[in-house]
């Protein structure tokens, strides 16, 4: 039972009658617990596939089912609470609202859910990326690595199926990036289903399986045989 | 979705831009000020002028000399001398059958005297009447008593003072006015002189009632008033208490039928004098500080619109500045309806913020003018009405609401994808 399954996937938009084919006859399958890199070029369509896959676009034709159900079935407001509690993002740019402490950019995705104990889920998911330390820190206080790690735990904190990274490192230095790779590596191993979208090698190494886009259709789907594995840092020893 | 979560969300932001929130609500407190100090104003202004009036009571009637409109003000305001009211209309209007209802009857005239007690000279006012005038006007005395109705008609000379008239002359001194000689003069005659009045009582502090200070006069027999002080022989006002309101339509026929009888009028063209009931000068008045309130009013209501177009304004432009945070939002799992709620939510509560210090100047500031009217001796009322607190707390959440809809209508419509990749 896969956990991801796209048959023929087709994504067009329109700008003034002029048609783009983003993506075309798109087809593969992701189980739970996989560690996927989808990789390309800008413009080869990974960005509009990873917006599919995680609810917040839909595909101009194709199947697309999520846990087994076609998700044309899914009515348009339905696909928020879809986001908020089975999938969880991690962007290029962090994401974090200014002037707000980390604790409450955790809880964010909380307030939009029906749980309870907003605190002590928060803190958990920041005690898993090594922040315990910046609770009441205000974002704008904390380094560029930390915001990556603050956003990895505000995508864990509603305990998702997957977590969408849209090029995590792309805004880090290596150092940072590292300790970034390493969390994601250390969720998966956990059982988490991580899809990494990234137009680097070496970051896509860092996955057990990469798929290659260009032109918007899979030009290889293959599993990565001398995986990168990013050495834990030493502050992050808990 | 928490409810109490989002609330709190909506302060954290809030504060956080502790200086614009400020600056959008800025309308809307001078808006909410400007509605509390004048619905504030109103109500004192009305209750100081119609308490001036129904400190007599509202059984109560004035006849005055020459025709004028009832509703109206009187002919002597344009300087017309009129000399139709006579001491015998008086004397008839309190022996008449014919007025049954009348409880008191009282003549009276006034005018400026100079009064001098030894070395000491001061300007007042006089009202020469009759012994009835202490039951019209509920006098208390302080000291002695007011002239009696043998005195009055015995021509006798004496005095009644009014409290600061006393106070002014005899304060000093620390002399028991009673007994005291004074000597008074009509402002108009020369230095020297006056007349002699012995000073038989001294009537308590009263305030002001018809917007004269009832504690700056003296009083004296009518006779001496008109004849020795003014020189006149005609009356310039009668008093007419009824017994109970319910009688005074019946009474004012009552005075109109003896009037017109002693007077020998047939049309209504030849009527002479006016009879005015105080009941319809406070409805008049009632009518005038009502239209005027509602005009201020409206004023204040304009200012609260323009205030919330200053909401409109600035939440417009805080979503646009805010379109990244509306995409994670989205991508996080916020519905649409949550998005617009929370603008909602942030307008209503920046409004209601708004209403509430606006509220509380307002209250300051007619509080302050309170104390100011008082001080200026005016009897003002300092009245904050709970409608009108509720009124303004009401209007500026809903102000908020409704201009803070477009823009957050605007945010809950925004896509999640391009939100997330505004720059």
């Amino acid at each position: 039972m896969s956990l991801i399954e796209v048959e023929n996937l087709k994504k067009d938009y329109v700008n003034d009658e002029v048609v783009t084919r983003v993506l075309r006859n798109v087809n593969f399958k992701i189980n739970g617990g996989e560690f996927v890199a989808i990789m390309g070029p800008s413009g080869s369509g990974k960005s509009t596939l990873m917006h599919i896959l995680s609810f917040l676009d839909r595909p101009t034709s194709g199947l697309y089912k999520f846990e087994e159900k076609d998700i044309k079935n899914f009515d348009d407001n339905y696909l928020p609470s879809l986001r908020n509690q089975k999938v969880g993002f991690v962007f290029q740019s962090f994401n974090l609202l200014s002037r707000t402490t980390v604790l409450d950019n955790v809880k964010l995705p909380l307030i939009y859910s029906n749980k309870k104990n907003y605190d002590g889920l928060a803190e958990g998911a920041i005690e898993s990326v090594g922040l315990s330390h910046r609770l009441h820190y205000f974002t704008n206080q904390i380094s560029g690595g930390e915001k990556q790690r603050v956003a990895i735990a505000r995508a864990l904190v509603n305990n998702p199926e997957v977590i969408f990274a849209d090029e995590p490192t792309g805004n880090l230095d290596s150092k940072s990036g590292n300790t970034v790779m390493h969390i994601l590596q250390k969720l998966n191993e956990q059982g988490r289903t991580i899809i990494l979208v990234t137009h680097e090698i070496d970051t896509a190494n860092h996955a057990k399986r990469i798929i290659r886009l260009k032109d918007g259709e899979i030009i290889s789907d293959e599993k990565v045989d001398n995986r990168t594995i990013a050495k834990e840092e030493r502050d992050l020893v808990k | 979705m928490d409810f109490l979560g989002t609330i709190k969300l909506v302060f954290r932001v809030l504060l956080a831009r502790k200086g614009r929130s400020f600056l959008t609500i800025l309308g809307i407190v001078i808006g909410v000020a400007g509605v509390i100090i004048i619905i504030a104003l109103g109500a004192g202004a009305q209750s100081l002028i119609l308490g001036q009036i129904t400190k007599l009571g509202s059984d109560f009637l004035v006849i005055e000399p020459g025709k004028s409109n009832e509703k109206g003000p009187p002919v002597q305001i344009f300087g017309i001398v009129v000399t139709t009211l006579t001491n015998s209309d008086a004397e008839a209007l309190k022996n008449s059958a014919q007025v049954p209802h009348a409880k008191n009857v009282n003549a009276m005239v006034s005018g400026s005297v100079t009064v001098s007690w030894q070395s000491k000279t001061i300007d007042t006012n006089v009202v020469g009447t009759d012994s009835e005038y202490k039951n019209v006007f509920n006098l208390k005395m302080q000291k002695g008593h007011f002239f009696e109705q043998q005195q009055e008609r015995g021509n006798a000379n004496i005095a009644v003072l009014g409290y600061s008239v006393s106070k002014d002359l005899f304060g000093q001194a620390d002399v028991n006015p009673i007994g005291q000689v004074i000597k008074v003069r009509s402002s108009s005659q020369a230095e020297a002189g006056g007349i002699p009045l012995r000073v038989i009582g001294v009537v308590a502090e009263t305030g002001t009632a018809f917007f004269q200070d009832m504690d700056d006069q003296i009083f004296v027999p009518l006779t001496i008033g008109q004849q020795q002080l003014l020189g006149i022989r005609y009356l310039q006002m009668i008093h007419v208490k009824v017994d109970s309101s319910e009688n005074i339509n019946q009474t004012i026929n009552d005075i109109k039928n003896v009037m017109n009888q002693r007077h020998r009028i047939r049309k209504e063209v030849d009527v002479d004098y006016t009879v005015r009931n105080i009941a319809d000068a406070v409805a008049v008045l009632s009518t005038i500080t009502n239209a005027l309130r509602l005009f201020l009013t409206a004023m204040a209501a304009i200012a609260l619109v323009v205030g919330g177009t200053g909401i409109l304004n600035i939440m417009l432009a805080t979503v646009a500045e805010r379109t990244r945070e509306i995409g994670l939002r989205k991508a996080v799992g916020a519905s649409n309806s949550a998005v617009r709620n929370q603008f909602l939510l942030e307008a209503g509560t920046l409004t209601f913020l708004g209403g509430i210090i606006g509220i509380i100047i307002g209250v300051i500031i007619s509080y302050l003018i309170s104390l100011l009217m008082r001080y200026l001796g005016y009897d003002w009322a300092f009245v904050v009405s709970i409608w009108s607190v509720f009124l303004a707390v009401a209007v500026s959440i809903l102000t908020g609401v409704i201009f803070g809809l477009y823009p957050a209508l605007k945010a809950s419509k925004l896509n999640p994808i391009e939100a997330l990749h505004y720059e």
